[in-house]
Order: C-alpha cells, then sequence, then structure tokens
C-alpha cells in the first residue's frame, strides 16, 4: 500500500473516532433529557407535568408530530419553545447538545410517532 | 491524585464513618482506603471534575463535592448533615427512579436512599474540611451577586411564567416539577454568587447537567436570585 494511502486512512479513523468522542446515542439523550418532561413511554407524561401549566407534547401521536417539519423541531430542541411561539416549560437545549445530536433526536422522534 | 486530596478523601471518610460506626475514636480510626471509600465517597467526588458522559451522569449518588467551598452556606451545611432532608425530590438523577403511574410517571421512592445523619461535632468537622475543597474558582466572581430585592409574587413570574424554570423545580413543598432540586431551600443551602453562575452557565460547571442553559441576561439573574432569597425567607418545610 502507497505511504499517502496509509496516511489517508490514518486521518479518516482519527476523524471518526474524534467524531465519536462525546457523542452520545439519541436514546440516551431523549432518556436523559426529554423524558422528565414528555416521559418514559414518550407519551407526554413525565415526573414533571402535574403542576404544569401547557402539557408536554405526546410523542408518539402521530397526527400532531407529522404536522411539524424536521426544521421547526430541530429549532425547537435548539432554542426552546418560545422559538416557534410555544410553551416557556419548553427550554432550549442547544448549550447541551450538538447539532449532531440534536438531528439524532429529530430522527428519534420520528421512531417514536411512527411518522 | 495528589497528596492535598488524599488528605482530603481520609479526612471526609473517616469523619463519615466515625459518625455511622459511632464508636471508634480518633486515634483508633483505621485509615484503610478500600474501607473508608465505601462510606462517603462511594457517592461523592472529591476530585473528578464533571461526568463526562451520559453514564457518568446516572451513575452519580450525590453531588459532586469539590466545589464545596463556593457552593454551600457553612451553617446550612452543619444542620443539614446533622438532619439531612430529600432535596432534589426523584434522586440525584431523576431518571433512576422511574415508574409509571396512572395518570403520569412516578417517583420510585422505594429506590431512594437516605443519606446518613452525623453527630453535631462530627457535621462541624466535615464542614469545616468541605469548606476548603474550591475547585472550580474561576467561575465565580465575589460579588457577582448584587443585593436587592423582589416580591414573591413579581418573582414567580419571572421564575415561572417567562422563564419556565417551574417546570423542573418546586417552588414549594408539593408545588412545581420533580426532577430538578427544591428551589425554595436554594439561598439557604448555596452561596448567592455561586447561583448565579450556575444559572448564567450550568454547562460550565457540569457539561451534562439536565439544567437547561436559558442565556439569562444579568438582569434576569439577578431577579432569580433575589427570588430565591425571597423564597427560603418563607421558610418551607
Amino acid at each position: 500500500m502507497k505511504p499517502l494511502t496509509l496516511m489517508w486512512i490514518y486521518c479518516s479513523l482519527l476523524l471518526i473516532s474524534s467524531a465519536d468522542a462525546g457523542a452520545e446515542t439519541a436514546k440516551d439523550n431523549y432518556k436523559t433529557y426529554c423524558v422528565q418532561c414528555h416521559g418514559m413511554e414518550g407519551n407526554g407524561k413525565g415526573i414533571n407535568v402535574a403542576d404544569m401549566s401547557t402539557q408536554p407534547r405526546d410523542h408518539t401521536d402521530a397526527k400532531e408530530m407529522s404536522a411539524r417539519t424536521d426544521a421547526e423541531l430541530f429549532k425547537v430542541i435548539k432554542e426552546g419553545g418560545q422559538s416557534i411561539n410555544k410553551s416557556v416549560l419548553m427550554p432550549p437545549w442547544g448549550s447541551t447538545l450538538s447539532d449532531e445530536e440534536i438531528e439524532g433526536l429529530v430522527n428519534y422522534l420520528h421512531q417514536l410517532c411512527q411518522c | 491524585m495528589n497528596g492535598k486530596t488524599r488528605q482530603y478523601r481520609l479526612f471526609l471518610s473517616a469523619a463519615l464513618l466515625t459518625a455511622i460506626a459511632g464508636t471508634t475514636s480518633a486515634d483508633e480510626r483505621n485509615f484503610d482506603k478500600n474501607s473508608l471509600d465505601s462510606q462517603c465517597l462511594s457517592c461523592h467526588t472529591i476530585d473528578k471534575k464533571t461526568p463526562e458522559t451520559l453514564k457518568d451522569l446516572w451513575d452519580r449518588k450525590g453531588p459532586d463535592l469539590s466545589s464545596a467551598g463556593i457552593k454551600y452556606k457553612s451553617e446550612w451545611l452543619t444542620e443539614w448533615l446533622q438532619n439531612p432532608t430529600r432535596i432534589r425530590p426523584a434522586g440525584m438523577f431523576y431518571g433512576r427512579h422511574l415508574k409509571q403511574g396512572e395518570k403520569s410517571d412516578e417517583i420510585e421512592t422505594e429506590s431512594l436512599v437516605k443519606h446518613p445523619s452525623l453527630s453535631s461535632e462530627e457535621a462541624s468537622r466535615v464542614t469545616g474540611l468541605l469548606m476548603t475543597l474550591k475547585q472550580n474558582q474561576n467561575l465565580v466572581e465575589a460579588g457577582d451577586y448584587k443585593p436587592g430585592s423582589i416580591s414573591i409574587t413579581m418573582g414567580e413570574m419571572t421564575f415561572d411564567k417567562f422563564k419556565g424554570c417551574l417546570a423542573c423545580h418546586q417552588i414549594e413543598p408539593g408545588y412545581g416539577g420533580l426532577s430538578g432540586p427544591e428551589v425554595y431551600t436554594a439561598a439557604k443551602r448555596l452561596q448567592e454568587d455561586y447561583l448565579i453562575s450556575f444559572m448564567r452557565n450550568p454547562q460550565a460547571w457540569n457539561p451534562k447537567t439536565i439544567m437547561p442553559n436559558k442565556s439569562l441576561k444579568e438582569r434576569d439573574l439577578q431577579k432569580l436570585a433575589h427570588y430565591l432569597r425571597a423564597l427560603s425567607q418563607e421558610n418551607f418545610k
């Protein structure tokens, strides 16, 4: 194998490993940050809901969830409910999660609503 | 581990071990690291910077004490160590203590562990040691909190309606969210400059924290700290 090819493989491996470091799976991020309000089943019934003036979105509701574009879902996770004229109770997670992790959560929401 | 940290570890562990055993005198203590670690340092860290992964966050059983000296108020700490109460209704990480209920998820209270209580003497001694732990001092600026006041009503408007903090925190026993620590005792427990620093940038203290960064303006940070002080004077138990 040519030295240049070897170098290319080495650099690619380095890039892959650095991208993996610190990135969490969407399921684990959901379990950590979203479940407190959206519930263990993603049905909007987390432990925090009893005194909430606006109830969290039921992520298993295909009708409601399919009314949102991926861009809106990304924005509301990153910048919070107010950014799309929804509740202030949904906080911004842009300082907690990377854009890639938020994209992962958007995909995970599609799994939950099966839509 | 450097020498200073090791010394704290031994001191803290020995103090708590004695409090629990209640019989060993200072001279008789066996400074065996393994047996001591199984006491307080099995739940707390004093030398680990932050949870680096979510798994680390989930597994934490008690607060990181490495910044205790710039975080807690010593009078409160001494009192609490003698009569510990639960500050986080759903435990250190709520996800470890969940079960499904009829209307919504509920706290699995049987899985929550009580903090041991210390004698008055031991509480004072442990407090003295904890107050010397000052990691992350660069994140706190003395005088960041500017003394002032706000009415409970206006404070609650900011906390709940404008900033949405009530979602995760209780502002009085039995009212508010359960995943975060109660805030009606926050200003009794925590130094005001720390409160400002943590609310300004929670991720600087713990990159994996479940406390979101709401990019609060200085004016709102001060208002919220005034509110927490006002709440603490209500003396909710």
